[in-house]
């Protein structure tokens, strides 16, 4: 069993949620034969790598990746934007955590192809004209950081937070970050940096 | 001869000490600083927040390649064969590696290994291998390792650890007190769970030279092993570590995944990285190990603690290391241990942020309010009755303001609130070995530079700190290069030691640095350069006053460049023996569901002199929030028959949330603790030891009973309780 492959892996779930989409992979002849006759109406990807076309940090970005591949391994293995982080790779931690159309999502449980079209930002992409956001520069001030693992993560959801409540309270913030985990233990220091950024 | 003052006020003391000639001056309580002690953001702060920081798991390379290892699902087995024909036939396979005959000892253990173009071809060729396993009888608790007829770990018994001594003597006061309380406490196995998972990226050059960015606690000692694994000289091999995502004491060195990654990366001729992936990073990478501690106390009706003894058992897997640090911190007639460590068929332990002290504590703690209880006393009045230390003794009556401590629990209904504390003890831990370069330019610029790492804890921003207050100058003036094994040496960052070992080497960088800069200038401008002085960027005392920049340029070099280093930096008086700590918790429980919510923690913790306000605090809250995740949360779960970890993911491995937090006070306790001519103590890990033993006692106040197992789940409250 490979480190990745005991019990359900990562790409297991995504193979079985249901897109409607065939994923050619490197997977047995059986396997390939059936993804060969997809059924109509359906589109078939792969195998083998397909470009995809988004938009990235507002230029247009076009990549060649395996269907199989997330949003999250194109972007740092083939976009090099190493910002986001593969931590949990379960959609536990939000360390990979990216806007897809303004929304956020945890970029590990996405795929590249699905991301096709859409509006990807990455923390790399989250500072205008060379000026930190808010929330970076309230990251900064008030130490949010330590080893900085999380880091990337926090700030894409607490900007999102922000974006969609300006005025958050404690509890909200606490909320709006449920889904973003940090090892080091820094969370009293993003709370005291949310507030600040949304004075 | 000079006089040194050191201490907190309240309780301070003089010191004859007088400095040698060639040694900065050291800083006591009478220093007035301008940089230090003042919260200053780190200086990486903004590639953090930018995304721009590359970790070791962010170095890229065009032709990098990726290696990963077949691991193990059985805990005890032997390998009979192993095919990795087809897997070595798909294309984009380049590297790999079958261990065949392999006796397998602990879940997680490497079988075969694999280097690929891509990391989706390494996770097809890894599926296409063939293991067949002879599995065998596993044991992975205590007690299985324990029972007649287990199974042997390793060579030797599965049994070991350190006689006890003294206990007779115990025994003997034991029978002289008044009251004896008896009773058991269990710790579980945490995982460091580090964010970044351990691992390398390893990069030939040309000329057969070596570079490795690692994910470490210890760059130099990273670089031995590697070199002696890939078999290249040292001086071939350099270790970078700009940044690393969390370690907690269990990144020493090169492990079995590097020594593959290299080998792929010298056979291959390519770039190659190998990070773990987060299953083996629980199962493989270290953990602290669980205890099983059999308590037997004494006191006598006036709250004078007489004999302390106290039986233990735990498992650090195929490892050692599983003791704990109990009893301790309070004054005994007299006290001792017998501590077993038992070999189980699991990942080995690790030291973990303060090895053996949190688990030790929470029983000890736990302890002590069952002696007070049973005295009738008030746990914190016992605690301050039989505590000699000088910081610890002021510390009490601070958390004990902040908390609001009650002696009797609060709350009627359904739901108690309860209060508890704990305290904490730690060696300064400052060792010296390290050096430090200083390089100030003629542009002005300011360099220190040593080759240890900055794990998150704020090592280089420490470091300009206090090059910026020796040397007189703004903190915008400097710059500081860490993690690079071609800068002078810097210890492993292990046992607090990073601060207080490289504070007064820094110093004397600077210092020296600055004497020079003086002596050049006195020529220029005229004056003596024993009586001149660098503040806050000017150079006073000469016969003009110019700053600091316009003496740079009127430098005659190109550049001062000096190493300070540890010799004589250490020989100052010192102020206590022991950093002090205590944390005092406030929660509340709900007697009908069990859930404990935590309402707040105050920690007050002696920080030696304080460097940077900020990250002190910053340290002090994630050891709380660690020591909070420890206290109930966290458990590794392995299945008893097959020995595997049922919960090896970050979703049912549960680690604290944001909607876990309570209010959590930090106060930094300052302490002129002299020691180095720097006075800086250990922080790191004596920040997390009492978090979990004070919310225990305070769990127990609230209810009423006593919950002696971690972590405290609901059911393990209900079950106190009499509910279960
Ligand atoms: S890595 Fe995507 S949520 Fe953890
Ligand atoms: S800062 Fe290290 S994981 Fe959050």
């Amino acid at each position: 069993m490979a480190d990745d492959k005991i019990r359900v892996s990562r790409r297991d779930i995504l193979r079985g949620a249901g897109a409607a989409a065939i994923l050619g992979t490197a997977l047995p002849a059986s396997a390939k034969e059936a993804a060969a006759k997809a059924p109509a109406g359906l589109t078939r990807h792969g195998p083998g790598a397909v470009p995809v076309s988004i938009g990235l940090n507002g230029k247009a970005a076009k990549v060649m990746v395996e269907p199989r591949v997330t949003l999250l391994d194109a972007l740092r293995d083939r976009l090099d934007l190493t910002g986001a982080k593969r931590i949990c790779d379960r959609g536990a931690c939000g360390g990979c955590t990216v806007w897809v159309n303004g929304k956020t999502v945890n970029s590990c449980t996405m795929l590249a192809i699905d991301a096709a079209g859409a509006d990807v930002r990455t923390v790399e992409g989250l500072a205008q004209n060379g000026k930190l956001h808010a929330v970076q520069a309230a990251f900064v001030e008030h130490d949010a950081l330590q080893c900085g693992f999380c880091t990337s993560g926090m700030v894409m959801s607490c900007a999102a937070l922000l974006k969609n409540n300006p005025k958050p309270t404690l509890d909200e913030i606490k909320a709006g970050i449920a889904g973003n985990l940090c090892r080091c233990g820094t969370y009293g220091h993003i709370f005291n940096a949310v507030q600040e950024a949304s004075r | 001869m000079s006089d040194l003052k050191l201490g907190f006020p309240g309780n301070e003391k003089n010191e004859n000490f007088e400095t040698p000639d060639n040694v900065a001056p050291p800083w006591d309580a009478t220093t007035k600083f301008s940089v230090m002690g003042k919260p200053h953001p780190r200086l990486e702060a903004e590639d953090k927040v930018t995304g721009r920081a590359k970790y070791s798991y962010d170095i890229r390379f065009p032709d990098l390649i990726y290696a990963k290892m077949l691991r193990s699902p059985h805990a005890s087995a032997r390998v009979k064969s192993i095919d990795i024909s087809k897997a070595k036939a798909l294309p984009g396979v380049l590297y790999s590696e079958a261990r065949q005959g392999l006796t397998v000892r602990y879940a997680g253990q490497g079988v075969a290994g694999i280097a690929a173009e891509t990391e989706e071809i390494l996770d097809d060729a890894l599926a296409l291998i063939e293991v067949e396993y002879e599995v065998l009888p596993c044991a992975v608790t205590v007690e299985d390792a324990m029972a007649p007829g287990a199974p042997q770990v390793l060579n030797g018994p599965n049994v070991g650890g350190r006689p006890g001594r003294g206990k007779e003597r115990v025994d003997a006061v034991h029978k002289d007190a008044d009251i004896v309380v008896e009773a058991e406490y269990r710790t579980q196995v945490q995982t460091h769970s580090c964010f970044e998972t351990h691992g390398c990226v390893c990069k030939f050059d040309d000329d057969g030279s070596l570079t490795v960015w690692a994910s470490t606690q210890s760059t130099f000692f990273t670089k031995t092993a590697i070199a002696r694994a890939a078999r290249v000289r040292p001086e071939n091999v350099t270790v970078i570590t700009e940044h690393m995502g969390g370690g907690f004491g269990s990144k020493f060195g090169a492990d079995d995944w590097d020594r593959f990654c290299v080998l792929a990366a010298r056979a291959t001729k390519r770039p190659c990285r190998y990070l773990l992936d987060r299953r083996a990073e629980h199962l493989i990478a270290g953990n602290r190990p669980d205890s099983i501690q059999k308590c037997r106390f004494s006191a006598n009706k006036n709250g004078t603690l007489m004999g302390a003894w106290v039986e233990s058992w735990g498992t650090a897997g195929v490892g050692r290391g599983a003791g704990v640090q109990n009893p301790t911190i309070y004054r005994f007639r007299a006290a001792g241990s017998e501590q077993k460590d038992v070999r189980t068929h699991a990942g080995r332990g690790r030291a973990f942020r303060a090895p053996r002290h949190p688990q030790g504590v929470f029983a000890l703690e736990g302890m002590i309010d069952e002696v007070a209880f049973a005295l009738g006393m008030d746990p914190l009045a016992l605690r301050q009755k039989n505590d000699a230390h000088p910081v610890r003794s002021a510390q009490w009556p601070v958390g004990q303001k902040a908390i609001g401590w009650r002696k009797t629990p609060r709350g009627n209904g359904a739901v108690k609130i309860g209060y508890g504390c704990a305290g904490s003890r730690w060696g300064h831990n400052a060792r010296p070995g390290d050096a430090v370069r200083c390089r100030i330019g003629k542009d002005g610029s300011v360099l220190f530079a040593n080759g240890s790492q900055d794990l998150g804890t704020g090592t280089r921003t420490l470091i300009a700190i206090l090059g910026a207050e020796e040397l007189g100058v703004p903190l915008s003036f400097v710059d500081v290069r860490l993690g690079h094994t071609t800068d002078p040496y810097g210890h492993a960052s292990g046992g607090s030691v990073t601060a207080p070992s490289i504070a007064p080497v820094v110093k004397q960088a600077a210092w020296l640095a600055k004497r020079e800069l003086l002596e050049h200038i006195a020529k220029k401008i005229g004056g003596d350069p024993k009586k001149m002085e660098l503040t806050d960027g000017d150079v006073l005392g000469g016969k003009k006053k110019i700053t600091f920049k316009q003496a740079c340029a009127l430098l005659p070099v190109d550049s001062i460049d000096v190493t300070g280093d540890s010799r004589n930096v250490f020989r100052v008086p010192r102020f206590s023996r022991e950093v002090a700590g205590v944390q005092f918790a406030r929660v509340a429980v709900d007697t009908e569901t069990g859930l404990v919510k935590v309402q707040k923690i105050v920690s007050v913790q002696d920080c030696g002199q304080i460097v940077n306000e900020l990250t002190v605090r910053s340290q002090m809250l994630g050891g709380v929030i660690q020591g909070l995740s420890y206290a109930l949360f966290e458990n590794r779960l392995l299945d008893r028959n097959t020995g595997d970890m049922v919960n090896a993911d970050l979703l049912n491995y549960k680690i604290a949330g944001a909607r876990d937090m309570p209010e959590i006070e930090t106060i930094p306790f300052n302490v002129a603790q002299g020691g180095t001519t720097a006075g800086v103590s250990s922080l790191g890990e004596p920040a997390t030891v009492p978090t979990a033993g004070a919310i225990a006692n305070a769990v127990s106040h609230a209810i009423d009973a006593r919950v002696r197992s971690l972590p405290i789940t609901p059911d393990k409250v209900l079950a106190a309780l009499g509910a279960l």
